[in-house]
């Protein structure tokens, strides 16, 4: 199902099931993402996006299946290894989720000072280089995240993500709330991104100029399973009903045709 | 040639001619081994050429700090004369030689110490001043619901007044019973051992009964619903302002004072006066008991001792209640609502509010004391 079969996958799903009380979220699902590709991961409300992205980073221990992460399992490892593991990945939550008593400099230097070992002024530093890769304005590194636009949230919350050069990044809904152009912005800042470091990206959206612009390929959850993933060309052709809708829906037409012509 | 190595598999800079020929995991798991290798290198001058085929890892951290060190322009200018690099060495190279070429922000100007202190000084009372004035407005301002609200019964919130009385009120009846019960035992003891002296253990019952009577039962009651009480009305509400609930209840034409604020504050002054009472018979009852066990003075004749003490003791301890009850709220729901979105408000405003709370209960009793002693009652 990959574009290229060869390449061994940074992450496997195997036939995970998550149960939430007698609501079941997914059932057998597979899913796997190669380095260096953007996989955009559509579905939708409740299909369990976020629960499966949860999954994979092991803040949710799945009901069944097994996820594997570079070809160990997270949830299996002792703790140090566990973190080393972690160290590897780096998520972009849907709010930021930036530590609002750090300033976003401090923000992006804490992973950097706790796992890296580097001093206070060499963490900063590379802090404000991280935040200058991600577009964010010279006089932010110095702002608490309280005063923070919604725009700014996202790229500080990316430069945290990215502070120990993580070798794949999970985006949770990275342009919702954000206008059109500092949404084009941040597609553009990820194919950057993922072009200059090489980073394998899953990312959780809705929005279909992001799917149509950045993503490699696309994975449909629904009937609590992947339905399909393939190039966005090819997901597009798939006969199911809710993928029609989804991406030759009105919105979804408009924002392919957008797509090819830029 | 010139050659530096920090270890085996580390980093390495060497110079053949004009190339500067780099090697090893230029990572940021590597960063301070190459800090200090690069520390110690000069700055190669003239015309740059680098040669990075020994390096087997390359990242942010590596690229930035060999930006620093060979200046972004002059790694820029290599890198547009260079045909050999592979394209996502380029690519990352290019992408962190922008970034490191950011304009910095201009560095904040520095103010003399003296006038930083003076200025904290003033920032400081003038924020006093401002709060005094806010409390001032915010208590004018529960005065005039109330007020309005009086006058409109069908707009009273029962269901939430009873929720906040049993929240405030009946779940606090066990801690303040415990509490005031062992400080009545203590206070006793404390009179046996002094006026024991003096043979005269026997007042030892007048001291528990007039100290819990007046101050003891309603300033430790008022102490307690401000740990207990106070804060959780301002973590309440503050989560709410911090979740833009307050901000929705207004655009549907809600009046959060109404909503929120009176009920709190009415549930308050109605069940700290039943504290009060709880609290001064549980103090009775923690003397009594020491009294009784190890001064050998009867339950009959405590009783009859605590039968001559004037009425108007106890009336001037319960009278203070529901002002008390009245600070403690009013203190509690305003720091909710200056919380501002975070979590660390939330916490701080939290801690403030406690403060302030018993602050104001400890102050006013004391003003009530000192007004009590000048009527004489």
């Amino acid at each position: 199902m990959a574009a290229d079969g060869k390449q061994t996958a940074l992450i496997e799903v195997r036939g995970l099931c998550n149960r939430f009380g007698s609501n079941s979220v997914h059932e057998n699902l597979d899913l796997a993402l190669y380095p260096g590709e953007i996989l955009g991961v559509v579905g939708g409300s409740g299909s369990g996006k976020s629960v499966l992205l949860r999954s994979i980073v092991g803040l949710n221990r799945p009901s069944g299946g097994e996820v594997r992460l570079f070809g160990e399992n997270l949830l299996a490892l002792s703790g140090r290894k566990r973190s080393q593991l972690e160290q590897r990945l780096g998520v972009l939550f849907q709010g930021g989720a930036l530590f609002s008593s750090l300033t976003v400099r401090e923000n992006v230097a804490l992973p950097l000072m706790e796992h890296a070992g580097l001093g206070r002024a060499d963490a900063e530093a590379l802090a404000e280089m991280k935040l200058a890769l991600t577009g964010l304005a010279a006089h932010a590194g110095d702002l608490y995240p309280a005063s923070l636009s919604g725009g700014m949230v996202k790229r500080a919350a990316l430069a945290r993500a990215l502070a120990l050069d993580p070798d794949v990044l999970f985006l949770d809904e990275p342009t919702a709330g954000l206008d059109p152009i500092g949404a084009a912005d941040f597609d553009q800042l990820l194919l950057t991104l993922r072009n200059a470091l090489r980073v394998a990206v899953f990312m959780v959206t809705h929005d279909l100029d992001s799917l149509w612009t950045v993503c490699d390929r696309i994975a449909v959850l629904s009937q609590k399973r992947v339905l399909v993933a393939d190039t966005p060309e090819r997901v597009a052709q798939h006969e199911d009903e809710w993928v029609q809708a989804y991406f030759n829906g009105p919105r979804g037409r408009a924002a392919h045709t957008a797509a090819r012509e830029t | 040639m010139q050659r530096s190595n920090e270890n085996a598999t580390a980093v390495t800079v060497e110079r053949e001619g004009d190339r500067l020929c780099l090697g090893g995991s230029w990572t940021l798991a590597h960063y301070r081994a190459l800090k200090r290798l690069l520390e110690h290198q000069p700055v190669p001058a003239g015309e740059l050429t680098l040669q990075l085929d020994g390096v087997r890892a390359l990242d942010t951290a590596g690229a930035t700090l060999l930006a620093n060190w060979l200046g972004a322009q002059r790694l820029q200018h290599w890198l547009v004369a260079d045909r050999t690099l592979a394209p996502e060495r380029r690519a990352l190279l290019e992408t962190v030689i922008k970034a490191v070429s950011r304009e910095p922000a201009p560095p904040p100007r520095a103010a003399p110490l003296a006038l930083v202190a003076l200025a904290y000084l003033g920032a400081q009372v003038e924020s006093l001043y401002r709060h005094f004035l806010q409390l001032s407005g915010f208590i004018g301002l529960v005065l005039q619901t109330l007020f309005s609200l009086l006058l409109r019964p069908w707009r009273w919130r029962m269901t939430a007044l009873v929720n906040q009385i049993q929240e405030t009120g009946f779940n606090a009846v066990p801690i303040v019973a415990l509490l005031t019960f062992l400080v009545g035992a203590v206070v006793a003891f404390l009179g046996a051992t002094v006026l024991g002296e003096f043979g005269a253990e026997i007042y030892t019952v007048n001291l528990v009964a007039y100290a819990f009577l007046r101050e003891f039962g309603v300033v430790l009651a008022a102490i307690l619903l401000a740990g207990r009480t106070a804060s959780a009305f301002t973590a309440q509400i503050g989560s709410m302002k911090a979740n833009e609930e307050l901000d929705a209840l207004r655009t549907l034409g809600l009046n959060p004072m109404e909503l929120l604020v009176i009920p709190r504050v009415l549930a308050l002054v109605l069940t700290l006066p039943l504290l009060t009472f709880v609290a001064i018979m549980a103090g009775l009852a923690g003397g009594a008991l020491v009294a009784l066990l190890s001064l050998d003075i009867p339950l009959g004749q405590f009783f009859r001792i605590l039968a001559d003490v004037p009425l108007r003791h106890y009336l001037v301890g319960l009278g203070k209640a529901p002002l008390f009850a009245f600070v403690v709220a009013v203190i509690g729901c305003m720091e909710g609502f200056n919380v501002s979105g975070s979590a660390e408000s939330v916490g701080q405003h939290t801690t403030s509010a406690v403060v302030q709370s018993i602050f104001m209960v400890i102050l006013l009793d004391a003003v009530a004391a000192l007004f009590f002693m000048q009527v004489g009652w």
